[in-house]
């Protein structure tokens, strides 16, 4: 067993890293908290004041933030929809033996490395745009009127631009459990007479259901703070129609320069984002013990 | 042993795989094919596949009237800056958790990992006014104490996930022939832990590459790195297609690559180790 030497030793190794995410934690959250106490605005330095609950009054009845609300719901559920169902049917795709599996792998894995930016300006510009997008040039060769997807449909369309991004992942990580499948099981069930939609339901549904519940936990942490592809392709608009909770705080902050009230938004994504990582946290800490 | 797939089978699933994806990997080709194209070209109706006129052009016009290579270098700087400065201080605490574990050691890599749920819009503003207190706004040594503390829990379960599958008693056997800790670490641990730590590496350097709220919040035009450069044209002059496709190509390219080689380990690394 460690000796106490290597119990001394472990504690000072681990401690910079501790004190480190402790430091980080704690020295902005505690000032956010604080100042979303305060009336504090950028533009009026020195004028600090203690409101007490005002800003989280104004932000909780602020008809922009129900929208954000709703918006930031449909985000994060049209993401997981299209990539939960769409990386189940990619993984049992992929699984199949196939010639150039190596080659299609690649192929489908790598949205996942293109960075926000990029991803969305090049499907706003190049596919969505009404005049030369490829969407447009596909609606007049077929006779439809071009459809302007970020005027019209703005959030469905920064639903799609993400969900591609994510696709990869969920197919991804629900190939690798697919993989893990006993292929006994599926040819003990095909002999007593399973048809392949019962095999889907009744044999590889259940093996999958931990990696999908992974999936949409992680994916949802990540795609409550969805920022940059709003930015560059909407900003938000037209009004509030793809403001998410994210870009709602980022507006009031460091465009309206309004710390106090941005502060109180920032606490209630922070509360949100935490009903989230409880359960994430439990299906990890699960795994830990095996 | 799985049963003989049929010719005929295998050419249907090879035909629908394939042309899925091609169809997921689209916009990334368009992106490239474009860049090599004139704007007139790139805008051209109908759309132009592959008979037009190969051209480079883009490419230099983006570094000259933006110096592009100034955001690729603030990229490398700060991907793999704030990536190494993570290992650094991740390999020991990785290292103590996965072989010197004590009652409390769940319950500290439970809680690094919360530190990784807190949405980063929560501390957005303090972290704004202290860089901008202490002149950090917009440098690249700001930018990699960010990324180096958003991605340390990160780091940190990646290298314990990979550590924890080193066996014990190799160590003990190390020290039982006299090995102290330093040389313990140094010619037992490191050479059996240095897969781990490079995929940790690739892993980290493609997340920080790619981290775009940080960076586009924190940054202007000194230290802006492609994420921001990028954004940049959301408000365009003029024809910009092929030059927009130019400098995404670059900035997407080496990051592809390196994707490409972490598959395994993004399963392992994104998921904390709950699907391997």
């Amino acid at each position: 067993m460690a000796t106490r030497h290597a119990r001394t030793a472990a504690r000072i190794m681990i401690s910079p890293a501790v004190l480190l995410l402790l430091g980080w934690m704690l020295v902005p959250l505690s000032m956010t908290v604080y100042f979303s106490f305060l009336r504090y605005n950028l533009l009026m330095p020195g004028m600090e004041e203690w409101t007490g609950w005002l800003n989280y009054e104004f932000f909780l009845t602020d008809p922009a933030f129900f929208d954000a609300i709703g918006n930031t719901l449909m985000l994060v559920g049209g993401v997981l929809l299209i990539t939960i169902v769409g990386g189940v049917l990619l993984a049992l795709l992929l699984d199949q033996p196939f010639w150039g599996q190596g080659v299609v792998r690649v192929l489908v894995i790598a949205p996942f490395f293109v960075m926000p930016t990029v991803s969305a300006l090049v499907w706003k510009n190049m596919f969505m745009n009404p005049v030369s997008g490829l969407f447009a040039h596909a609606a007049k060769a077929v006779g439809l009127a071009p459809f302007d997807f970020l005027a019209h449909a703005p959030l469905l369309s920064i639903i799609l631009i993400v969900a591609w991004q994510w696709l990869p992942f969920a197919t991804l990580i629900l190939l690798t459990a697919l993989q893990s499948l006993d292929s006994e099981q599926l040819e003990a069930a095909e002999m007593d007479g399973a048809n392949p939609l019962n095999r889907f339901v009744f044999i590889m549904l259940p093996h999958l259901a931990r990696a999908i519940t992974v999936v949409i936990l992680i994916q949802t942490i990540f795609l409550l703070s969805i920022f940059a592809e709003i930015l560059v392709t909407t900003n938000g608009g037209p009004g509030t129609a793809s403001t998410n909770l994210t870009f709602l705080v980022y507006a009031q902050s460091l465009l309206q320069f309004d710390v106090g009230g941005g502060s109180a938004g920032g606490v209630i994504a922070i509360i949100l984002a935490n009903i989230v990582a409880i359960f994430l946290m439990r299906m990890i800490g699960k795994n830990l013990e095996t | 042993m799985a049963r003989a797939v049929s010719v005929r089978r295998k050419a249907v699933v090879t035909l629908v795989a394939w042309t899925v994806g091609l169809a997921i990997f689209f916009p990334i080709l368009w992106t490239i094919l474009t860049s090599f194209k004139t704007e007139a070209q790139a805008i051209a109706s109908p759309p132009l596949f592959f008979g037009f006129d190969w051209t480079l052009e883009n490419y230099a016009t983006v570094q000259e009237r933006s110096d592009y290579f100034r955001h690729f270098w603030n990229s490398v700087v700060i991907s793999f800056g704030s990536t190494l400065l993570g290992l650094l201080i991740a390999i020991p605490a990785a290292w103590s958790m996965a072989f010197v574990p004590g009652r409390r050691t769940k319950d500290v890599l439970m809680w690094m990992l919360s530190t990784k749920m807190l949405p980063p819009v929560g501390v957005l503003i303090p972290i704004y006014l202290i860089f901008r207190d202490t002149g950090l706004l917009d440098t690249r040594l700001g930018l990699v104490i960010v990324l180096t503390l958003i991605n340390l829990p990160i780091i940190i379960w990646m290298l314990f996930t990979y550590f924890k599958e080193i066996p014990g008693e190799i160590l003990e056997a190390a020290r039982m022939d006299g090995a102290d800790l330093r040389s313990e670490i140094l010619y037992v641990l490191t050479p059996m832990a240095v897969p781990g730590i490079a995929s940790t590496l690739l892993l980290n350097v493609i997340l920080a590459w790619n981290e775009a709220f940080w960076t586009l919040n924190l940054t202007a035009a000194q230290a802006a790195p492609l994420t921001a450069f990028i954004a940049s044209y959301s408000s365009p002059e003029g024809l910009f297609y092929a030059k927009l496709s130019a400098a995404s190509t670059l900035a997407i390219a080496p990051i592809l690559v390196l994707g490409w080689f972490s598959q395994k380990q993004l399963v392992r690394g994104l998921t904390f180790g709950a699907v391997k």
